[in-house]
C-alpha cells in the first residue's frame, strides 16, 4: 500500500486569483481525500448593516464581489423591497434583467480566459478577455462603472438607457456573438483542451444535487436549478430554458458557462425588444419592518441575501450566502479520486469567488 | 407581487433532526443555514428548496445552546456549522467536519456575537 502524504494547495497558488487552501491527501499521484480552509480574507461586510442605513447598504452590497457586483445589490435591493412591499416600475425590473445579463457574460468570460490561463493556454485567454472588453464597454456607457455599476437602488435603477442606446446595444450584440462563436469552437472542439476536461473533476447528479450545488457547478450534472426561472425581476416575461449538461466533468461545466453567454444575448435582445415606458424608480415609504431570503441567479449560482429589519432604518441582519461558499462541499467531492495535476483545472471549473465567499 | 412563499417553521432543538430528516426524505436540497442574533438568543434558519418551493425551519435558542448537526444528512452542511460556530460561537454537535474554530480565520473570536466597531473612519462618525 502507497504512503499516504499531504500536499498543501494554496492559498497563493498561480491559478488562485484569491486565496483558498486544500489540504490534498494523496496516494501516489491520486487525491484521496481533501480539508478545504478558508477566511484568509474574511471582512464582515454583513455586520455593516448596524452601522448603514438601509439604503446606504446597497454599496456595501455591490462592494461583496467585484465581479457580479450588480446582482448583490440587485438582489439586495430585491428583498427591501419585498419586505416592505413595494412594487418598483416595470422598466426598471427590465433594466435590471439586462445589466444582470451583461454582468453575465463579463463574468463567465472572465472564468473562460482565466481557464484557458490554468491550462496554459494564453491566445485564448487573451482573446477571452478582449471580447470581455466589449461587455464591460456596454456597462461603464451605461451606468459609469465598469466594474462597480453603482445604477440599482432601493425602489427602482438609478439610471435609464435611452432607447436610442438600447437599439444601438442590441445592434451591437450581433458582431458580439459572431465572435462569441469563433471563441467558443475552440473551447469546445479543440482536441488539447477537451484532454485536460472530458472526465476529469466528475460530480454526479445526485451527489450535485445532495451536496447544495449551485449554478453551472449543478447544471454541468444535470441538477436543471436555475434561480432565474423564479420569476425575479423581468425574467417571469422573458423565454429562457436552463443551459444543463449531463457528463458532471470539467468540459460539462464550461459547456454549461458558454451556452450560457448565448442565452444571456438572447435574454438582453428579448429585454429590449419588450422593454416598457415609464418610470424607473418609485418613492420609498416607511422603514423595512420584516424578513425575506431574496434568491437570485448570480453567474456562479444561487445568491441568497438574507434581511432581517425591525422598523428602524436599520435592518438587523443581512447574511449574504454566495454560490462559492455551497460549491465548496462538491469541489470536495470532484477532488476525490482525481489526479493531483488535475487539481488547478477543476478547482477553477467551480469558478470560484473567494471575495464573495469571504463577504 | 411576492417573488415566492417563504413558509417558515418554529421548531424546539429536540425536533430538529427528525424535521430536517422528513426533508431529506421528501427531496429537498439544502439551500442555506444561518444565524442570526436577536437580543440574548440566537434565530437558527434551515432553509430548503425542492422544484422551486422554499421553505424554512428556525430554532430559537439560548446563547449557549448546543445545537446537534445536520451533516449527517446533507454532508454539506458543514460549511454553514462551521461558519456559524466560527462567526457567533454557536456550538454544534457532531459535525461530520469539525474544523475546531479554523474554518473562517478571524483576529476576534466569534466577531459577529455583539459586533464592536473599531477603528473607524471618518465618514462613520458623521
Amino acid at each position: 500500500m502507497s504512503k499516504k502524504i499531504v500536499v498543501p494547495f494554496g492559498p497563493q497558488h498561480p491559478v488562485l486569483p484569491e486565496p483558498i487552501h486544500l489540504d490534498l491527501v494523496l496516494e501516489d499521484e491520486t487525491v484521496i481525500d481533501v480539508v478545504p480552509s478558508i477566511g484568509y480574507i474574511h471582512r464582515g461586510l454583513e455586520t455593516l448593516v448596524a452601522k448603514r442605513e438601509f439604503t446606504e447598504y446597497v454599496y456595501v452590497a455591490e462592494r461583496t464581489c467585484g465581479i457580479c457586483s450588480f446582482i448583490h445589490g440587485m438582489t439586495y435591493c430585491q428583498g427591501v423591497e419585498q419586505i416592505m412591499d413595494l412594487e418598483i416600475p416595470a422598466r426598471a425590473h427590465y433594466l435590471r434583467t439586462i445589466w444582470s445579463e451583461y454582468s453575465r457574460l463579463h463574468s463567465h468570460l472572465l472564468w473562460l480566459g482565466l481557464f484557458a490561463d490554468a491550462m496554459g493556454f494564453e491566445n485564448l485567454f487573451m482573446n477571452s478577455w478582449r471580447l470581455r472588453e466589449f461587455v464591460l464597454d456596454v456597462l461603464e456607457e451605461t451606468t459609469g462603472g465598469r466594474v462597480i455599476q453603482g445604477s440599482c437602488k432601493v425602489g427602482g435603477v438609478r439610471r435609464d438607457i435611452s432607447d436610442e442606446k438600447l437599439a444601438a446595444m442590441a445592434g451591437d450584440l450581433k458582431s458580439f456573438e459572431t465572435e462569441l462563436s469563433d471563441l467558443s469552437e475552440v473551447f469546445l472542439h479543440d482536441d488539447s483542451l477537451k484532454s485536460r476536461l472530458v472526465g476529469v473533476g466528475t460530480l454526479s447528479r445526485t451527489d450535485a444535487y445532495d451536496l447544495g450545488a449551485a449554478g453551472p457547478v449543478a447544471r454541468g450534472s444535470g441538477v436543471a436549478i436555475d434561480l432565474r426561472k423564479t420569476g425575479y425581476a423581468a425574467y417571469r416575461e422573458l423565454r429562457f430554458e436552463p443551459a444543463t449538461e449531463s457528463a458532471g466533468d470539467c468540459y460539462a461545466r464550461c459547456a454549461v458557462r458558454i451556452r450560457e453567454l448565448f442565452s444571456s444575448i438572447d435574454l438582453i435582445r428579448q429585454a429590449v425588444e419588450k422593454m416598457p415606458e415609464g418610470e424607473i424608480e418609485v418613492k420609498l415609504k416607511g422603514m423595512p419592518d420584516g424578513e425575506y431570503f431574496s434568491r437570485s441567479e448570480q453567474p456562479r449560482g444561487e445568491l441568497v441575501h438574507y434581511l432581517k429589519g425591525n422598523g428602524t432604518k436599520h435592518l438587523v441582519r443581512s447574511r449574504i450566502r454566495t454560490p462559492t461558499l455551497t460549491n465548496v462541499p462538491s469541489l470536495v467531492k470532484m477532488l476525490q479520486g482525481c489526479e493531483l495535476a488535475d487539481v488547478p483545472v477543476i478547482v477553477l471549473s467551480i469558478d470560484p469567488c473567494i471575495g464573495c465567499m469571504e463577504r | 407581487m411576492k417573488i415566492e412563499e417563504q413558509p417558515t417553521t418554529v421548531i424546539a432543538v429536540a425536533h430538529l433532526i427528525g424535521r430536517v430528516e422528513q426533508f431529506r426524505k421528501g427531496g429537498f436540497r439544502l439551500v442555506q443555514m444561518n444565524a442570526t442574533q436577536v437580543g440574548d438568543e440566537f434565530e437558527i434558519n434551515y432553509s430548503f428548496e425542492k422544484d422551486y418551493r422554499f421553505e424554512n425551519l428556525r430554532l430559537i435558542i439560548p446563547a449557549e445552546t448546543e445545537v446537534p448537526s445536520i451533516s449527517g444528512m446533507y454532508w454539506g452542511a458543514f460549511v454553514y456549522e462551521n461558519e456559524m460556530h466560527d462567526l457567533f460561537g454557536i456550538a454544534v454537535k457532531g459535525m461530520n467536519i469539525d474544523f475546531n474554530g479554523n474554518f473562517i480565520r478571524t483576529k476576534v473570536r466569534y466577531p459577529f456575537r455583539n459586533p464592536t466597531f473599531q477603528g473607524e473612519g471618518p465618514c462613520q462618525r458623521k
